[in-house]
């Protein structure tokens, strides 16, 4: 199944984490905020939170900005 | 919102220690600044900015001209009724004085009207006594529907009012409010106010507010110098134009500076401003306050008017007669059939001070303002 | 001068120089930038994570004590500001929001209309909004009505280096604007950023002339220092000055002919 991934689709396998597909992109979820399907969610929230087909994803962070 | 706080706290202030505290150098400090402050105020008005006149009034004379230009904006009084129900012992309307009292009929305001619009005049200021019976709400609204036919401005200077009261008259044409504090010093003002509506100080401290509130476009207040401390009343003035200022900046906030003179009256001044004394309170405002409208009656000689001209004023009355009816009537007001609130110095026509006016350099203005509204 | 400490957002700065952490070659110098400049807020914009490329992480570099401003850079309407706002929030280092709305990418000037609208809807959710706006009286007005904890006007378009050109406008805020003003944007020199402290601002927010100096470091001590200079040059009150010329014929003859 696929998800979008910052706007790219991503294939993931079926009853993926949240907090596995950052894992597996080698992003640490401790600085970053996620979108799932436009609703923000708690750092909390990213490993019981069982992805599924379709799902829009935004992860951002904090960078360099004035 | 209301000013009285303010002016409570500062009545309890030793005023006059803190200005007879005031150095040459606060002076001079407040004088170099661009943006001034209560206390620089405070200082242009202490006995220390006496030396520092003339500087003072370049200073003044080069922002009055940056705001305003050579120009000085002329206006007239006309009194529609001198019925009263205040005893306020310094004014010549005072309900225990017998005098005649009458109140123009709507035909006899139009008469005024077109007495005084044959003269060029296009800024009108109307005054009343304090009648609600006489000189009510109902018929100053009827006045308007008269005056508006001939003035694009008119001004109201008569009782205070509820704000809808103002809100009332604005729709029906009025765009300026002057309205006297009198005197800032609450315990004196009640000596001076001893019966009628216009005794309640807070009433009637907080109705240039309401007319603020109220959708006026100016709204000009004052101390009757003299009646107290001058000294005290002019900064307290001041203090009330910058709290009007800040709270409604929609707002043209003026003063007038009239002084009380002696005269042949049972009531005599408590302090007598002099001339040297009227300049620097007058340059103080326009220091403190480089927009500030400032006017300045016809109380004042013509030799005064004309000496002062360069100094800050923006207003002037002309053409005045402080008596009802006194501009269409032909009255010799010395015959005592007509008498007027307070004795005029300056009697010059309206052509005569436009005339005076562009001798010295300056361009007399009728009319600066068209009110619109959807009046039918 | 220890007991002047600038009061905003229930926070209690010593400095009032803000930073910023753009536009640096090296971000590992930021942390020493921060030293120098004694500054103790510094803003950071929020974007989507880098899947390609493994980017350091300016985090890494922002020493703990500082008071994180995140920007809304990037958008371009009061809803994507708000969306950013929430956003950043959810990211757990405070809820301070400097609000910056441009939608236009010639000037990069700062739409107003659109800012007080974030804005007035952020303060609602318990933000600690800082807007970014254009030094314009009626647009800070509505600022302070909607419950904006300080309003920032530009000094020059962002990023420009060319200084107070805002000078007078800026000077009208700070009488008229009862929230403390901070000066964002355009401050290319440190006597620049001393100038609007002496005029009274209340701070200024210096990123791009920062990280764009030849040495860093330095230019974040000189700025830190002139912010100093200029706000006890504000406190200790400026002394008497003569503006104009000395009368050619005076104008007060009158009063002493009696």
């Amino acid at each position: 199944m696929t998800v979008v991934l910052n706007g790219k689709n991503v294939d993931i396998s079926e009853g993926m984490t949240l907090l596995g597909l950052l894992e597996s992109r080698g992003i640490s979820s401790e600085t970053v905020v996620v979108e799932l399907n436009r609703e923000i969610l708690s750092a909390d929230a990213f490993v019981s939170t069982i992805l599924g087909d379709g799902d829009l994803l935004e992860v951002l962070r904090f960078v360099g900005g004035g | 919102m209301s000013f009285y706080p303010i002016c409570t706290e500062y009545n309890a202030l030793p005023l006059n220690e803190r200005f007879e505290s005031v150095t040459e150098s606060d002076v001079r400090r407040a004088l170099g600044k661009t943006v001034l402050d209560a206390e620089d105020l405070l200082s242009l008005m202490s006995p220390a900015a006496a030396p520092f006149v003339e500087e003072m009034a370049q200073k003044a004379s080069q922002l009055t001209l940056q705001y305003f230009g050579r120009t000085i904006q002329l206006f007239t009084p006309l009194y529609l009724s001198n019925f009263c129900t205040n005893h306020c012992v310094y004014c010549g309307f005072n309900a225990k004085n017998k005098i005649p009292r009458s109140q123009l009929e709507l035909a006899q305001v139009e008469e005024e009207a077109k007495a005084i619009a044959a003269t060029g005049l296009k800024h009108l200021l109307i005054l009343t006594g304090e009648s609600r019976a006489k000189a009510s709400p109902d018929y100053l609204d009827s006045c308007m529907t008269v005056l508006r036919k001939y003035f694009p401005s008119v001004s109201i200077e008569i009782y205070s009012m509820d704000q809808d009261e103002y809100a009332r008259l604005v729709d029906s044409g009025v765009d300026g409010l002057t309205v006297f504090q009198e005197t800032y010093d609450e315990e004196l003002y009640a000596t001076l106010h001893l019966f009628g509506p216009k005794k309640n100080f807070r009433y009637r401290l907080d109705a240039p507010e309401r007319g603020c509130k109220a959708g006026m476009r100016v709204v000009n207040i004052g101390a009757l110098l003299g009646l107290g401390d001058w000294r005290k009343d002019a900064y307290l003035t001041g203090l009330h134009v910058a709290y009007l200022q800040n709270l409604y900046p929609e707002v043209d906030i003026a003063v007038s500076l009239p002084r009380m003179r002696p005269h042949a009256g049972e009531f005599q001044p408590t302090s007598i401003v002099e001339d040297r004394d009227m300049v620097q309170i007058m340059l103080a405002f326009r220091l403190f306050s480089p927009r500030l409208g400032i006017t300045i009656s016809t109380r004042e000689s013509v030799q005064f008017r004309e000496d002062i001209l360069p100094l800050g004023v923006t207003k002037m009355s002309a053409g005045v007669s402080t008596a009802v009816g006194g501009h269409s009537q032909e009255d010799d007001s010395q015959d005592g059939d007509t008498v007027g609130q307070f004795d005029i110095s300056d009697e010059r026509t309206v052509d005569e001070m436009c005339e005076a006016l562009r001798k010295q350099g300056y361009q007399p203005v009728f009319k600066d303002w068209e009110f619109i509204t959807d009046l039918q | 001068m220890s007991e002047d400490i600038f009061e905003i957002g229930g926070f209690k700065l010593e400095s009032r120089l803000f930073t910023g952490t753009g536009k640096y070659a090296d971000d590992s110098i930021i942390s020493d930038v921060c030293e120098a400049s004694a500054s103790q807020v510094i803003t950071v914009a929020l974007r989507r994570v880098d899947l390609e490329s493994g980017t350091g992480n300016v985090m890494d570099y922002i020493p703990k004590y500082m008071k994180l401003l995140p920007n809304t850079s990037g958008a371009r309407s009061a809803d994507e500001a708000i969306r950013i706002a929430r956003l950043a929030r959810a990211m757990g280092c405070g809820d301070w929001i400097k609000i910056e709305v441009i939608s236009d990418n010639k000037y990069l000037l700062p739409d107003g209309y659109e800012t007080a609208k974030a804005t007035e809807i952020l303060a609602n959710e318990g933000f600690v909004v800082l807007p970014y706006i254009n030094a314009d009286l009626y647009v800070a007005r509505s600022l302070v009505d909607a419950g904006a904890a300080a309003v920032m006007p530009l000094g020059a378009p962002i990023g420009t280096n060319r200084g107070l050109k805002t000078r007078e406008m800026v000077r009208i805020l700070i009488e008229e604007i009862d929230l403390p003003i901070i000066v964002d944007a355009g401050i290319g020199n440190p006597s620049e950023a001393c100038e609007a402290m002496e005029m009274g601002a209340d701070a200024c927010l210096v990123n791009t002339a920062i990280a764009t100096a030849g040495n860093p470091v330095l230019m974040a001590r000189a700025f830190g220092r002139a912010v100093r200079a200029g706000r006890e040059a504000y406190l200790a009150g400026a002394g008497a000055m003569c503006r104009h010329a000395k009368a050619s014929s005076p104008l007060t003859g009158f009063l002493s002919e009696d």
